[in-house]
């Protein structure tokens, strides 16, 4: 019985319900000291000077450290791992990162200083006791402000004008011409508003140092610890890679957040050695809302040009994106590569230009979170879509269906550089309209009316570029990091496996998924393989977990080494069974003769491996260990179709989500529990962003007004529907499982689907766009001002 | 000023010794070392922290430590019998009702507390139960679905057809 395709149960839950999980926060080292973190009240301020004399005696305080005595031990910067070159061919600007800061705060929560102490208690009490002597200077928090003649400079020299770069993609002169010629124009301005993403597990990180052996332990709520330590050890602490290790265990969600390399790994890494002793630190959950990179903060303008028979001409897209007061790991790549490549959408469109200026503000940086620069771009896309259908009196559904890439037309080269390798775009529209009873929906929305509801449903339909990514493109873009990934498949001598892997499970089930794949491979039990992962000690040097990238990537890497496995063991097999190596299958977990009974199983030709007294020596070392990176040709690109119905009070502005229907091709599925459960989760998150969630930086102090769970509207249990989900499968023609990945799809396609319902169910009131979150207030706010002119005529 | 506190923790007595301001939740996962029950926010909101304080199901974030003197414990350590999980816990698995995990001990916690209360919850009477459980992974549809399941098991009901 094939493992892939069926919904095998997660083999981590026992662990997660009996509370045997080990997060980074379970772990205690001997010794340990606590590590409190001093964080600036301001947005901008100029540091006169730091007195940390009366911290330093206070009760249990072993230490203080401020970027002064960082600054003395040559530490450097937090480093930016994706260089963006303007429309001018310049670079961007590419201010310092400290780790502590030292003359200026550029935000609220920056880090001014660091109290290590026997107890949190002691730390916490004695940061109370620094006298920070703060010059405040004027803030700006949006991007739009930023921008305007006169705004505070976050970097007056190094980036005048809050400019870090300006840049574009796609032959601007075609956008023109079509243009020229076209039937309709639709415009729109528009917001993706700004997320805080909230794992539920803080970040955490616990430093350690071996002065016997000279190693250096770091255990970090990470997705990827190899980057952690490249980064960390290169550019930060100037630790050689060899005598660094960084172990990123059980992992609370991640969601992009855990990528990025941040100041407090770098804080008890740089600390433990300097006090002798190990340095925990732990986020508290306020501190999450002012350190973890925050999401999405877009200001955008778009238009779209239509000829007579509404097929789409040409797409223009300008867009400001805030990058924060720092350049996080992966920042400047969000609003470009991964969203301006993304605007042809499932769509013909022939012609696309898009503009992305990149702004400092003083706000927390700005990096990936789930979808990435995806959302954004398919949130504007699939509203200018729905716009341009109602004003052309057409159905959304149909506009979408004379436009899409049709079924044979892949491979399909987009106007702006990726190249999709396969899709069924009218398939899973149909689908979704199919489940969500589209057809029939004219009769709930005049049945709700009579019950004084406003009632709206909403197409969005999506692509997204997975599988990050091919290394040699991605490094012509200006990654600076390669995107492949790592497998190992060790073969014990009685044939059990150990699967090292590169990717970094936080919630996604590999242990599980990968386990199929390596059940299926080789034919044996899932209870004889282990999934090791999240350690550089133990695993091959590979990139970790996001973009959807695990299985078609990490998943391809594990395959490659399976592939080498058989090869090996083929030979061995044949020296065993004296035949040829031609004439040996392997099938069901062992080595055949073709075409008679003489066979050896995997554990057989394993022991042989290990035992080695008959064995090819000539020809093969003993072993059975074998190590694949693998590099994707391309991106994949799952794709998919979601529809959101939705009913509005009138006169509380409370929305209900009725039903959410998701129609999805992720290629492959591995496990479709798993699947599913990834989809769920997505679209929590874009349902969040659309009607809940919203980052508030107060315009004239720079405080963050979100900063608790009081304030940032967290999507629970009642606000959320049950999904309707269902799958279509075109293969991913370029890796070797067919699969595209399905992490992000949710958040990328629900934020439109629910923005086109709001839309759809106000559009008897003449409102044209509303921007998210469409929070009840926004809701009524809005109803009542259209209403206005309404009963006036 | 340091205070001794003598509790109950899945079924076993326990003494230790803490300061007046420390939280249950951190004499149960710093002194104690039951670090399944976690700590996901400092307002109270998350309920990764729940445990049940005498059969009822309480936030240990808000309570202080030398509250519980004399107190009956269960954290999610104590839920399982054995190696046999309880029948929440393996609707929880069943359902795949946990992704990341974090926020899991919480969430089984207080699906026990509802059953308890309410022995055949509504999906709606699920839905609004779990305010003060925040999941950022599943999109609380499977726990939903979890929680219906687990119910029905512990009444020793029939499962619901498969939907």
């Amino acid at each position: 019985m094939p493992s892939i395709g069926t919904p095998v149960r997660r083999r981590e839950d026992y662990r997660f319900l009996t509370g045997q999980g080990t997060y980074t926060d379970d772990i205690n080292r001997p010794g340990q000291l606590h590590a409190y973190i001093l964080r600036s009240p301001h947005a901008n301020a100029r540091i006169n000077a730091i007195d940390t004399s009366a911290a330093k005696t206070a009760p249990g305080v072993v230490a203080v450290f401020t970027g002064a005595d960082m600054a003395a031990d040559g530490i450097g910067g937090l480093p930016c791992g994706w260089l963006i070159n303007s429309k001018d061919g310049s670079p961007m600007k590419e201010p310092a990162h400290p780790v502590l800061v030292t003359d200026r705060v550029r935000h609220v929560g920056d880090h001014v200083a660091v109290v290590l102490a026997e107890s949190l208690a002691q730390a916490r009490d004695a940061a109370e006791k620094i006298a920070v002597d703060y010059a405040v200077e004027p803030a700006v928090v949006d991007v739009a402000a930023a921008l305007q003649p006169g705004a505070p400079q976050v970097w007056p020299a190094e980036a005048p004008g809050n400019v870090c770069y300006d840049w574009h993609l796609g032959d601007g002169a075609a956008v023109d011409a079509a243009f020229a010629t076209a039937a309709k124009i639709v415009k729109l301005d528009l917001v993706n508003n700004r997320l805080i993403p909230n794992a539920m597990e803080p970040r955490a990180a616990i430093g350690e140092f071996n002065r016997a052996t000279g190693e250096h332990t770091l255990y970090t709520t990470s997705q990827n610890p190899h980057v952690i330590r490249l980064l960390m050890g290169a550019f930060v602490l100037h630790i050689p890679e060899a005598r660094l290790r960084v172990v990123a265990p059980d992992v609370g969600g991640g969601f992009g957040s855990k990528i990025y390399h941040y100041a407090e790994e770098a804080i008890v890494t740089w600390a433990a050695p300097k006090v002798r002793r190990p340095v925990k630190w732990t986020a508290e959950r306020s501190e999450s809302f002012m350190s973890d990179a925050h999401g999405r903060d877009h200001v955008t303008h778009v238009e779209l040009a239509l000829d007579a028979g509404a097929k789409f001409l040409a797409l223009k897209v300008s867009t400001i994106a805030n990058m924060g007061a720092y350049l996080s790991t992966f920042a400047t790549c969000i609003p470009t590569y991964l969203y301006g490549t993304l605007l042809a959408g499932t769509y013909t469109t022939p012609a696309v230009y898009v503009e992305t200026k990149a702004v400092f503000t003083h706000t927390v940086p700005v990096d990936a979170y789930r979808g990435a620069g995806r959302p954004e771009a398919t949130f504007l896309l699939e509203r200018i879509v729905d716009l341009a259908a109602d004003e052309l009196g057409l159905d959304p559904g149909e506009l979408r269906r004379r436009n899409f890439v049709a079924a044979d037309a892949f491979p399909y080269q987009t106007p702006v550089a990726l190249q999709y390798d396969s899709g069924d775009y009218q398939t899973t529209l149909r689908m979704a309209q199919e489940a969500a009873g589209y057809a029939g929906f004219e009769a709930r929305r005049q049945e709700a009316a009579r019950r004084g509801k406003l009632r709206g449903i909403g197409i969005a339909t999506y692509i997204e570029a997975c599988g990050i990514a091919p290394s040699a493109v991605v490094g012509s873009l200006g990654a600076r990091a390669g995107l492949f990934e790592s497998a190992a498949v060790r073969v014990h001598p009685t044939g059990s496996v150990t699967i090292l892997t590169g990717s970094h499970s936080h919630g996604q089930g590999h242990e599980t998924t990968f386990a199929q794949l390596v059940s299926d491979g080789l034919g044996i039990p899932i209870e004889s393989i282990e999934i090791v992962h999240g350690d550089t000690a133990k695993i091959p040097y590979g990139m970790g977990t996001y973009g959807s990238r695990s299985i078609a990537v990490g998943g391809s890497a594990i395959v490659k080494a399976m592939d080498k496995v058989i090869a090996k063991g083929r030979k061995i097999a044949a020296h065993l069974l004296e035949a040829s190596e031609a004439d040996v299958e392997f099938k069901d977990g062992a080595f055949t003769v073709a075409g008679t009974d003489r066979s050896k199983t995997l554990g057989e030709v394993a022991l042989t491996a290990y035992v080695p007294h008959n064995f090819p020596h000539d020809e093969l070392e003993p072993g059975l260990d074998e190590t694949a990176f693998y590099d994707p040709k391309n991106f994949t690109f799952p794709s998919g179709a979601h529809i959101a119905e939705v009913e509005i009070d009138p006169d509380t502005g409370h929305l209900t989500v009725i039903n959410f229907t998701a129609s999805d091709d992720f290629g492959r599925i591995i496990n479709p529990m798993i699947v599913a459960g990834q989809v769920h989760g997505g679209l929590a998150q874009g349902i969040g962003q659309a009607l809940l969630e919203g980052c508030v930086y107060d315009k004239a102090t720079g405080q963050l007004l979100t900063g608790s769970y009081n304030d940032y509207a967290m999507p629970r249990a009642d606000d959320l529907p049950n999904f309707a989900l269902s799958t279509h499968v075109t293969l991913c023609t370029h890796n070797p499982l067919g699969v595209k990945g399905c992490g992000e799809a949710g958040a990328i396609g629900a934020p439109a689907a629910i923005a086109n319902a709001i839309v759809d169910a106000l559009k008897p009131l003449g409102v044209r766009h509303v921007e998210m979150p469409a929070t009840p207030e926004k809701l009524w706010r809005v109803i009542q001002e259209h209403k206005a002119p309404l009963a006036a005529e | 000023m340091q205070k001794t506190v003598s509790l109950t923790v899945n079924g076993k007595p326990a003494t230790a010794t803490v300061e007046g301001r420390t939280l249950l939740v951190q004499l149960l996962r710093e002194i104690l070392g039951l670090t399944g029950t976690h700590v996901g926010c400092d307002t109270s909101q998350c309920g990764a922290c729940v445990v049940h304080v005498d059969g009822e199901a309480v936030k240990s974030c808000t309570l202080l430590a030398v509250q519980a003197e004399g107190r009956n414990i269960l954290t999610i350590e104590g839920v399982a019998t054995g190696d046999t999980l309880h029948p929440m816990q393996e609707a929880f698995r069943d359902n795949h009702a946990l992704q990341c995990g974090f926020c899991t001990p919480g969430m089984v916690m207080s699906a026990l507390d509802l059953v308890k209360n309410n022995p055949n919850p509504s999906e709606r009477e699920i839905r609004e139960y779990l305010e003060g459980n925040l999941c950022r992974c599943t999109g609380y549809h499977n726990i939903v679905l979890a929680i219906k399941a687990g119910a029905d098991a512990m009444r020793g009901a029939a499962p619901a057809a498969a939907e």
